[in-house]
């Protein structure tokens, strides 16, 4: 029980909090050749400003790659010799930037933001000579505006979270009564497969419901993700995701023999593709054409799509009927499959 | 000696006669290797616009015309009015509106400040901000063309300019594929070791076999090398396949030694296997036993690195990795492959991996109880 209920809160208290992409302390080495005032200017503002941090004062080039080799720093500045003469006499001075591109985003982020406080910079110490003269983009930032990573995985892990924890549940618990025996009982019983299967569903929705109540409301009340759009029809998509969700796990269940493959299944073959497949936390569209193909048939992929409509861009039904009927399509798919493979003869 | 060689065959026959379990054991992780790596990338292709022209100046043109030649813009479509482009944001099929309101061209002929605006889609935050960055880099390339002609023609004074190239080592393409797949297989011999091991004892509990073995002479600390052992194998062969598929099929460039990798992975495995008998031995059910495996791993993923970098994480979150063997394993599998660290780079970590190890194992035989 408190497992069902407190691990989804934490997960979702650890992760909203822990989660980010936005850079933060970058550990960076400086080359700096020159040791004048103007680099000295450069650096300050650099670490200033709270995205990097400076850890290695190195003396060559040749041991920026050492450094990178420890691990820990993942940026190195190289300020050319004579930096405040030629700033001042050539009106022109070199910096060159080295990352560790073994973390390709991370690299790209930091020549960005690098970027942009040296073009700042550049800006400063040229006030009144440059006419203000320039097009300048005025830029609106839509559905989160302050730039919060929690708005994008808010959904994403509420995808994740119901839709694991409800899998698992029901394929795990059709599966035991198999390996405990109990399962003949329910068989020469009266009732019909899929009554047995509804019986199996009931609990666990109303469970998944109430977990996924609580993560709408911890991200409304914590993590100030906002909904937008209508309550009631957020909690009837969820209702249809939790659905989905549970009839794979009986699927899951009537294939497997025994509890160990039933949860290796639901969690090994969902996990992974749940967290890297949905969109939750790599764009969809920047994947190879044929993996776009298969995200089509991951659930939580047009799950994340409604929920984020709904909360975040406060969208009515007309803008996710297409995703809805996706996600009736597959739970109807899922539960017509498991009543047929069900079988009410023993092996 | 002997005691341990037939527990060993003990579990090797019940593995592979368990014919459920070994695809599972055995395929998926490869499957999933090679689709998912393809899948963990955030390499922005292409950014579609919207562009809203009031203006129908040349300038504008020229500006729209430099968005379209940038790799990373596609004009999608052009309109008129700002709510039709909404409409478009909303539905997902933009990512960013560019208006030019009337007399942008006006205001460039002018030489006055002059406005375009920018509305972004920034439900994902650090795309919105990669968007906004090379968007202003179009406008900013723009108004480099715009204002040579400029300084010479107002002022005399030349301008300083602090100029700065970049390059970036060790993975100059900047592929995403040589840092994903390392992280990726780590998670794959993970899932598979943890779960395996944290099933283990408690299954036999629940089928009852346990007691047969507690009434033999077997000591604990013979039985649970035993069940590690085998995990221990066949988390070896996963990493060496993976290893395998990385270097040939993947091209990724291995520049470390593949001894240490898998002195790593010994000591690693021995952390992960030991809080799955932890885990089995303190549980009743296969069902909890899961659960409470599941919930580990899901946090240990999550915090690990893989998908976010770890510096950005809040000061606590750091220092609860610190508890995180997966976030070792990652940090060092990656520099010991791509960046080809040594023994002393990564001693470090290795130490505070294996005194981690000894805990674990230590705890686990401790609490394994030869009562019921």
């Amino acid at each position: 029980m408190l497992i069902l209920f407190g691990m989804p809160i934490v997960q979702l208290l650890l992760f909203g909090f822990v989660i980010t992409n936005d850079l933060k302390d970058v550990k960076m080495a400086v080359v700096d050749h020159s040791k004048d005032s103007y680099t000295n200017e450069i650096i300050n503002k650099i670490t200033s400003s709270g995205y990097f941090k400076l850890t290695d004062n190195l003396e060559s080039i040749d041991q920026v790659e050492g450094v990178f080799r420890k691990g820990d720093v993942k940026l190195a500045l190289v300020f050319e010799p004579d930096f405040a003469t030629k700033l001042t006499k050539e009106s022109k001075a070199k910096v060159q930037i080295l990352t560790d591109a073994s973390d390709p985003n991370m690299a790209n982020l930091s020549v960005n933001y690098l970027q942009g406080i040296l073009q700042n910079y550049n800006l400063e110490i040229n006030r009144g000579k440059v006419l203000p003269f320039q097009v300048k983009p005025q830029t609106r930032m839509y559905f989160n505006t302050s730039l919060e990573s929690v708005f994008m995985f808010v959904p994403g892990i509420m995808a994740t979270i119901l839709m694991l924890v409800s899998a698992m549940m029901t394929s795990i618990s059709i599966a035991r009564e198999k390996e405990l025996g109990t399962m003949e009982i329910l068989l020469v019983s009266p009732l019909k497969p899929l009554q047995i299967i509804l019986g199996k569903v009931t609990p666990y929705l109303l469970l998944s419901f109430i977990n996924a109540l609580v993560i709408v409301g911890m991200g409304y009340f914590v993590f100030g993700v906002p909904v937008l759009g209508s309550f009631a029809l957020l909690m009837a998509e969820s209702i249809l995701f939790i659905l989905l969700a549970l009839s794979l796990g009986i699927f899951i269940s009537t294939i497997s023999s025994s509890q160990q493959v039933a949860m290796m299944l639901s969690m090994f073959a969902l996990m992974l593709p749940t967290i890297l497949l949905s969109g939750f936390i790599f764009p969809i569209r920047n994947m190879p054409l044929l993996l776009q193909l298969i995200t089509n048939v991951i659930p939580p992929r047009w799950f994340i799509v409604v929920i984020k409509n709904i909360m975040l861009k406060g969208v009515g039904f007309e803008y996710i009927w297409k995703e809805t009927l996706v996600l009736i399509a597959m739970t109807t798919v899922f539960i017509g499959l498991s009543v047929r493979k069900f079988k009410i003869r023993l092996e | 000696m002997r005691t341990i060689r037939y527990i060993l065959q003990k579990e090797f026959l019940q593995i592979f006669r368990n014919k459920g379990m070994l695809p599972i054991i055995f395929v998926m992780p490869i499957i999933q290797l090679c689709i998912l790596v393809f899948a963990a990338t955030y390499d922005m292709k292409n950014t579609n616009l919207y562009v809203v022209d009031k203006d129908l100046s040349s300038h504008s043109r020229e500006l729209i015309s430099k968005f379209n030649g940038s790799p990373f813009f596609t004009v999608k479509d052009l309109g008129f009015s700002v709510d039709a482009g909404e409409k478009e944001l909303f539905k997902d099929n933009v990512d960013a509106i560019l208006v030019f309101e009337k007399g942008f061209g006006n205001d460039v002929d002018l030489q006055r400040p002059a406005g375009v605006q920018v509305l972004v889609n920034a439900i994902d935050a650090s795309a919105a901000g990669l968007y906004n960055a090379y968007i202003q880099a179009v406008v900013q390339d723009y108004n480099l063309h715009l204002q040579p002609k400029l300084i010479n023609a107002k002022t005399k004074r030349p301008i300083q300019i602090v100029d700065n190239s970049y390059s970036h080592l060790f993975n100059p393409e900047m592929d995403y594929i040589p840092y994903m797949l390392p992280g990726i297989l780590v998670l794959l011999v993970t899932v598979i070791g943890l779960f395996l091991s944290a099933m283990n004892v408690v299954r036999e509990k629940e089928i009852g076999t346990i007691e047969q073995i507690n009434v033999t002479p077997i000591k604990k600390y013979q039985f649970l090398i035993g069940k590690l052992i085998p995990f221990l194998i066949i988390g070896f062969f996963e990493l060496g396949v993976g290893l395998l598929l990385a270097i040939f099929v993947f091209k990724i460039p291995f520049l470390g030694s593949l001894g240490l990798i898998y002195l790593v992975a010994f000591v690693y495995l021995l952390v992960v296997l030991g809080i799955g008998l932890l885990i089995s031995t303190q549980t009743d059910t296969q069902q909890q036993a899961m659960f409470i495996a599941w919930f580990f791993m899901v946090v240990f993923i999550m915090m690990s690195g893989l998908f976010t970098p770890v510096e950005s994480m809040p000061e606590w979150g750091q220092k609860l990795n610190f508890l995180n063997p997966v976030s070792y394993f990652i940090k060092m599998i990656r520099m010991i492959m791509l960046k080809g660290s040594g023994f002393t780079d990564v001693m470090k970590e290795l130490g505070l991996l294996g005194m981690y190890g000894i805990a674990m194992l230590s705890i686990a035989v401790n609490r394994y109880r030869k009562v019921s």
